[in-house]
């Protein structure tokens, strides 16, 4: 295909020239390059040749690790091979790029560059992980945008070949990788003009094959290794010269003009920045700005950084320069400066003695900016030039935030604006779910793609998975786009969500005369004064058009169900003023045609009628000339909150985070818990409503609250005294609370609308069925009443926890200490994680790995762990994805250290302590919630004791006293952690005897980064990566575990059998070795709606899909089979299960004959295993044991 | 005997098929069905909501806008994708390669939607006829007879504007004026009803409150009612009568041409016996035929019906007079 105008992201942008130039493609997922590997593995299905006519083998790893060893490999057998990672990944790849690197081997990766992980993980871009590899011995080559990405992707691979030099290439994550750019493509028929296959020959003829043999990765001693070492540099030597030899030969195919060091700016220039990526974009435009005005300010991209180029980088620089800012997206702690700040003083001094360069050497600064995709604005760009022009420049800065503790940060000015006017600039307002984003995307599409305009989109996400928000930020120019940053002034603002109005600042980005249109429940002549005061002072303020229309409604209306991006779009068109109204609605009825002609002519009937719609129930909303409303935005958490949350959380939840100085921080990362209790999200439209009068009491509704936001209070009747108007309760029902009162009480602002507590009610009217104890009814008027209800129910007293009976309905009432996560509504793992903290939660320590758990267990704004009354509760902390299960086990051994330290010097403090209360904490039973309150109490008694004493040891002895009251440790991840990226560790752990619980939330596939499969996918299911539906069995990892022995095994579904699943977690925390509970957990990447997700659980085991059991070694002392089959034997088909999620029903829409094939055999392999369990159930049962060894007990 | 028979157009060697049922899901069982003499073959239904409402989920599952900064999508993206049931097509395709009977599709729906289309790709697909089930449960006190009948029709009328397959429509018994039911389908360009849809009864499950489905195999006894109607239909309508719902016997199948039938489907015979039941009852009828002196089949079919039956009032309201008064005595 010849090059084109489109419009794609840089991620597409790069995977497009990778893909046609590789013939081997090894990759696993990582934010932010994931869609480059997906949109490979979705080409080859699709049967996309390479330049040569061959689909490539695009194959997904275990690991990063893995991945950059298959590359090996495949370039040691001579393929042209390429892969796609950051951050992590990228570190995990740095032992075989050396090697790659060290055997002179044609390669090029590429890198969405990350921030690598230090106190805190970030999925945004910076350039860290790509510093990471410098000494690597890689060639690294920079883009700083879309078409740049696309292009230097081609002269990588070129140089590549020609050098023998690996090539990383890399590009900003999110900013470029996930920008949306109209570009122009290199055409099958450039890149073949472009490659020289020479080099590939004898990439071939240099393959390890049989038929001429040699040896490779031989050990080398002190005799040797130095010189082979350096008997490659003459190819590092001629790399400068190939790059620049690739570059001019696109720069002639294409007129796209590249250097190894692009200067811009005036010619004679006095101060000059040097930097890297994205941010130069930036700086270019700004510099351009500044330069009409009279300045003199250049700039140097850097392109090549790896081998870096002496002599191109000081021809690149005007002789007049006398002083350079070097600007690095990377922190080095402790060195002199970031590694570009390094290289170019190095450089001066280097190419001074040589005489390269001839004059005064300029002064040379440094600077940090853009760390984990920090914003970098022409303001910014302008105060570095602003420093470089002062008496004393700082040598050392940081610009984009406000250091106000070591004082590093350059002041920059928030007014300053440089955008022309003739780009057209718009933010939208949405929410992940609601179409806002693909929306936006085909509106660039179309205005990039159909007319000569420049279009760039870009969108940024909250960290929430239920109820995200998320905000596009588009441009539309008569040039390409520089602007590398959010826009900061909109001609158009859409809200797309009414409710944000009162959350946030939706206007902060108008400016005069700027059109606001609005999705509001309402009538036109009632918007504006349902408008807080705020965004009607604005509107006054800066003349704001306002523009309003019913989407929910209008969108039912047409049969579009609850979807509003067409009717959103159409209104945008309309209002844009981008071209005359009806060439644009032609336009998007023509893409509409484009995108469902194949979905059938009713699905296009209806976007044409929500077209028409749009444009017939959108309206002006007439502005009077003064403020109307009394009310003003609410405060954004809660008076009540504690400090740090009125002064750092609150910011951040009004998106306001930028703000925050450096001194608002942490200094290690550490963050407190139970914050987001202050964070009042109100994101369902309907909530549950209790009926006491029919409620039987079972707890279930709790039990499967993914957001604890459903709770349960058993309490004396005299609490109820003070009782708000509208809170209900009802005797309790049980004998071991006879005569208190009960309640189901639902957090309102923090339910999520989810249903789960609905769908598992079994307490009906008998009258009308149909009517349940738990009904949803709209949030809205129940907001207030319920908020109050609630607030007095947590202040109720919490059940004696040794009084309560621990089964199913006992332990909900135990407090959950994992509350209000931002995971998805109606998530399939965080009923586990609330169980757990519920049971165990304040003597628990969690290791988490990387993954959905890690992110809503601990991405900020707010923390979802919490505290009971007595300030306990779960410890938290992630450290990677692949680690988690030594880390856990690491903090296993420090536990055990700690607490037999304390047993030590315990037995040596008889006298001082008493040696009956001694003999007692050492004797303790901690086997149920009285001994482990007796052991509390006890060591509450110790402490005093040992307060008295002046022995330095008794000192010691109360610093790890608490360490003799039993904690558990929990080790949780999802299946990409146990099953793929972290199973040597898993293995390793679970062989190592220690009491350590691992809970694997399996989903079955990759949920965090987008439902790539893992090897806990099951047969016959899509995901990314098995397109056509896996086609090998799911890994039984139970099994494995089993086979050890010694490995407490459970396999559960609370969807199906909550009373298992509260057995397994209380056997797993009591077993005193390893346990591993595998837990089914249902998830939107299964493609259906989670309100169903007990449906499907009860389904899955039902048919054997999945087997409940729990593997107790204990029970062989007792004269058991250790594995006791927990789900009875199956029944049903397979598809009565698999057809009802669209994992499955894809395949068979793709191919009916595979999917049935692939149906029969995964049916086949349930009889297999079931058989198999069974068998392995008796054969394990001691001899002369007489029991039914699958049955239940 | 010459049992051969023209029904929707079609010729037949003889009266007896399987009914719509699942039996020809499977390739198997369609050539077991076919070995055991089945003179067509009529395949399980495609339901309306099977095009409409998994057409509709598919799309939204695989459109879902869940945008989060680490994923825009959780489903892969495959480059065919079938939207729609392709696997019936598929099947009527399979089928009709490997049998050389007629092959009858069958579709399932109550509106005169978009799903019609697929008639279309039925016919393209190469089923011989369609059978159209109209399983409507008029539970709406707004909704006129009129209505529910007009809702009938006007599916068959648009039916009949896009394909040219012959069109058997099944009905259900509970129409309160079924006779003018049948004249309006016949002008609509039906070629032949079905009498009658067996429906899915739903049951109590007293513990747990909830209505269950529940399918309970036919037996003889059902056969009365389709004699009623077949009798009262077949004398004054030219359209082809398919008797499904109660045919078990040999005696039973008898019954059932004498009223009228122009084919008879069986079912839940075939679960309970096997596909050899089509083969026992098609030789048996044969048998009966000659011992009885018939000269042919069509000497016999519709002998019973309201035009020719001695005692016509049987068939109409007596017919319940008399039962009461026998109870009575």
């Amino acid at each position: 295909m010849a090059g084109r105008l489109v419009t794609l992201d840089g991620n597409t942008a790069v995977a497009d020239v990778a893909y046609r130039l590789s013939e081997v493609i090894a990759i696993y997922p990582i934010t932010p390059s994931s869609s480059m590997g997906e949109l490979s593995d979705e080409w080859a299905a699709a049967h996309r040749k390479n330049l040569w006519g061959t689909v490539p083998n695009v194959t997904e790893m275990q690991s990063e690790a893995g991945a950059a060893g298959a590359v090996h490999g495949a370039l040691q057998a001579g393929a042209l091979a390429t892969t796609f990672t950051a951050s992590q990944g990228l570190l995990l790849m740095i032992p075989n790029m050396f090697k790659i690197a060290g055997e002179l081997t044609p390669f090029c990766m590429h890198v969405s560059a990350r921030t690598v992980a230090t106190h805190a993980l970030s999925i945004f871009g910076d350039q860290s992980d790509v510093m990471a590899c410098r000494m690597t011995g890689f060639a690294m080559l920079a883009s700083g945008s879309v078409q740049e990405a696309h292009d230097l992707a081609a002269v990588a691979h070129m140089a590549t070949l020609k050098s023998r030099i690996p090539f990383l290439h890399f590009f900003d994550g999110f900013r470029t990788s996930h920008e949306v750019a109209k570009i122009m493509t290199l055409g099958d028929d450039d890149l073949a003009a472009l490659i020289d296959e020479k080099p590939i020959y004898e990439h071939r003829a240099r393959a390890l094959t049989p038929d001429h043999p040699v040896l490779r990765g031989t050990a080398q001693n002190p005799d040797t290794f130095f010189q082979a070492r350096e008997a490659g540099n003459l190819y590092y030597d001629a790399c400068a010269d190939i790059v620049r030899d690739a570059m001019d030969k696109i720069g002639e195919r294409t007129g796209r003009k590249y250097k190894l060091f692009d200067y811009a700016g005036h010619p004679e220039a006095d101060r000059v920045i040097v930097m890297m990526g994205s941010g130069g974009e930036t700086a270019h435009e700004t510099i351009d700005h500044l330069n009409a005005r009279g300045e003199k300010l250049g700039l140097v991209k850097v392109r090549l950084f790896r081998p870096f180029s002496l002599a191109d980088f000081v021809a690149s620089l005007p002789k007049t320069v006398k002083s350079i800012a070097v600007l690095d997206r990377t922190k080095e702690p402790g060195a002199i400066g970031e590694p570009l700040y390094q290289d170019v003083v190095t450089a001066f001094v280097e190419a001074s003695e040589s005489g390269l360069w001839t004059g005064p050497v300029p002064r040379v600064t440094g600077g940090r900016y853009g760390l984990s995709s920090k914003e970098f604005t022409p303001a910014m760009v302008k105060a570095v030039y602003d420093d470089l022009k002062s008496d004393k420049p700082r040598r050392h800065f940081t610009v984009g935030i406000r250091d106000d503790v070591t004082h590093l940060s350059l002041p920059f000015d928030t007014t300053f604006d440089i955008e022309p006017d003739d780009v057209v600039r718009a933010v939208f307002w949405g929410l992940g779910a609601d179409g806002t984003v693909g929306a936006n995307k085909n509106s660039i599409k179309i205005i990039g793609e159909e007319t000569e305009r420049y279009a760039q989109g870009y969108f940024v996400y909250d960290s929430k998975k239920s109820g995200a928000i998320t905000i596009s930020y588009l441009r539309f120019g008569p040039r390409p786009i520089q602007s590398a940053y959010l826009v900061q002034r909109a001609g158009f603002i859409a809200v797309h969500q009414w409710s944000f109005l009162e959350r946030y600042d939706v206007l902060e980005h108008a400016m005069v005369g700027t059109t606001l249109l609005l999705n509001a429940p309402l009538p036109p002549d009632q918007v504006w004064d349902a408008l807080p005061k705020e965004v009607q002072e604005t509107v006054l303020e800066k003349k704001i058009e306002i523009y309003t229309i019913d989407a929910v409604s209008v969108a039912k209306s047409v049969g579009m169900g609850g979807r509003i991006n067409t009717l959103m779009q159409t209104c945008f068109f309309a209002l844009a003023k981008i071209f005359p109204r009806e060439e644009a609605i032609g336009y998007i009825k023509h893409a509409i045609e484009k995108t469902y002609k194949n979905k059938g002519p009713e699905v296009v009937k209806k976007n044409f009628a929500a077209v028409d719609a749009a444009l017939d129930f959108m309206f002006q909303v007439p502005v009077p000339g003064r403020v109307t409303a009394t009310r003003a935005r609410p405060p954004i958490v809660s008076e009540k909150a504690p400090d740090f949350v009125q002064r750092v959380s609150a910011m951040m939840l009004a998106n306001k985070g930028d703000l925050l100085p450096v001194s608002a921080f942490p200094v290690d990362g550490t963050w407190p818990v139970g914050t987001a209790k202050w964070e009042k999200r109100n994101i369902a439209l309907d909530i549950p409503v209790w009926d006491e009068k029919i409620c039987i009491q079972c707890n279930k509704c709790a039990m499967v609250c993914p957001h604890a936001a459903i709770r349960v209070k058993v309490y004396d009747q005299e609490s109820l005294k003070d009782k708000p108007e509208t809170f209900k309760s009802m005797p309790y029902k049980g004998n071991e609370f006879k005569g208190d009162a009960y309640t189901v009480q639902v957090a309102p602002e923090d339910c999520t609308g989810c249903t789960l507590c609905v769908e598992v009610c079994p307490a009906k009217d008998k009258a009308n069925p149909r009517h349940k104890s738990l009904e949803m009814a709209p949030q809205a008027p129940l907001r207030a009443p319920e908020r109050d209800n609630y607030g007095f129910f947590l202040d109720l007293p919490e059940a004696k926890r040794t009084r309560v009976a621990l089964d199913v309905k006992g332990v909900q009432f135990f407090e959950p200490l994992f509350e209000y996560s931002g995971a998805c509504s109606g998530c399939g793992e965080t009923p586990y994680i609330k169980l757990a903290t519920q049971l165990f939660g304040d003597r628990s320590i969690i290791a988490n790995a990387t993954g959905c758990s890690s992110i809503y267990g601990g991405n900020l704004p707010t923390t979802p762990y919490t505290t009971n009354k007595d300030g306990r509760g779960p410890a938290w902390a992630n450290s990677l994805f692949e680690d988690n299960a030594e880390f856990g086990l690491g903090m296993r051994l420090a536990v055990d250290k700690h607490g037999e330290q304390a047993r030590e010097l315990l037995a040596t403090f008889g006298t001082l302590v008493g040696d009956e209360l001694c003999a007692a904490i050492l004797a303790a039973d901690m086997s149920d919630e009285a001994g482990v309150e007796a052991q509390r109490e006890r060591i509450r008694l110790l402490k005093d004791k040992l307060a008295g004493s002046d022995d330095p040891r008794a000192k010691w002895l109360a610093g790890v006293a608490d360490y003799l009251v039993k904690k558990s440790v929990w080790i949780v991840g999802g299946d990409g952690w146990a099953y793929d990226i972290g199973f040597g560790g898993v293995d390793h752990v679970i062989a190592s005897g220690k009491d350590v619980n691992l809970l694997v939330l399996d989903t079955e596939v990759y949920s965090n980064t987008g439902g790539q499969q893992s090897k806990a996918t099951p047969k016959g299911a899509a995901a990314k990566f098995a397109v056509s539906g896996k086609a090998a069995q799911k890994k039984d990892l139970g099994m494995l575990a089993m086979a050890y022995g010694n490995v407490y095994v459970a396999r559960i579904a609370f969807g199906a059998k909550d009373v298992q699943t509260v057995k397994a977690f209380q056997e797993a925390d009591s077993y005193p070795g390893p346990s591993l509970i595998i837990a089914y957990s249902h998830c939107i990447a299964h493609g259906y709606d989670m309100a169903q997700g007990l449906a499907q659980q009860k389904r899955a085991v039902e048919t054997g899909y999945w087997p409940l059991y729990r593997f107790d070694p204990r029970r062989v002392a007792q004269g058991e089979s250790p594995l006791k089959m927990d789900s009875n034997a199956p029944k049903g088909k397979l598809v009565d299960f698999s057809r009802n999620e669209t994992r499955f029903r894809m395949v068979e829409q793709q191919d009916p004959t595979r999917f049935k094939e692939l149906s029969d055999s995964a049916q086949a392999d349930i009889h297999v295993r079931w058989a198999t369990y069974e068998n392995l159930a008796k054969a394990m049962t001691p001899a002369g044991a007489q029991q039914n060894p699958t049955k239940e007990h | 005997m010459d049992l051969r028979t023209r029904y929707l157009g079609l010729d037949l060697a003889h009266p007896f098929m399987p009914g719509a049922s699942p039996l020809a899901d499977d390739l198997d069982h369609v050539k077991r069905v076919e070995d055991a003499g089945a003179s067509a073959i009529v395949l399980r239904s495609l339901f309306e909501e099977q095009i409409t409402r998994e057409k509709a989920r598919t799309l939204e599952d695989i459109e879902s806008q869940q945008n989060f900064a680490e994923a825009n999508t959780f489903l892969p993206k495959p480059d065919e994708f079938h939207v729609g049931p392709v696997e019936y097509l598929e099947q009527i395709r399979k089928v009709k390669a490997a049998v050389k009977v007629p092959v009858i599709a069958s579709l399932n729906g109550t509106t005169s939607e978009g799903w019609l289309s697929y008639a279309g790709l039925i016919q393209q697909a190469g089923a011989d006829a369609l059978e159209l089930n109209v399983y409507h449960v008029a539970t709406d006190p707004e909704e006129t007879p009129d209505h529910v009948d007009s809702r009938i029709v006007n599916i068959v009328t648009e039916l009949k504007k896009s394909i040219q397959l012959p069109v058997a429509v099944k009905l259900s018994p509970f129409h309160s004026a079924m006779a003018h039911l049948a004249r309006r389908l016949e002008r609509a360009g039906a070629s032949g009803l079905v009498l009658f849809n067996r429906f899915y009864q739903p049951d109590i499950d007293p513990e747990a409150l909830e209505a269950v489905p529940r399918l309970v195999l036919s037996d003889s006894h059902e056969l009365l009612l389709r004699l009623r109607w077949l009798a009262v239909l077949s004398g004054g309508s030219p359209v082809s009568l398919a008797c499904s719902g109660g045919v078990h016997t040999t005696l039973d199948a008898i019954k059932a041409l004498m009223a009228g039938a122009t084919v008879v489907q069986m079912v839940s015979a075939l679960l309970h016996h096997g596909p050899f039941r089509i083969a026992t009852v098609r030789e048996e009828v044969g048998r009966w035929l000659e011992q009885h002196e018939y000269e042919s089949l069509d000497q016999l079919r519709g002998s019973m019906n309201l035009a020719r039956c001695p005692d016509p009032a049987a068939f109409e309201r007596a017919n319940y007079m008399r039962i009461l008064q026998s109870w009575r005595d």
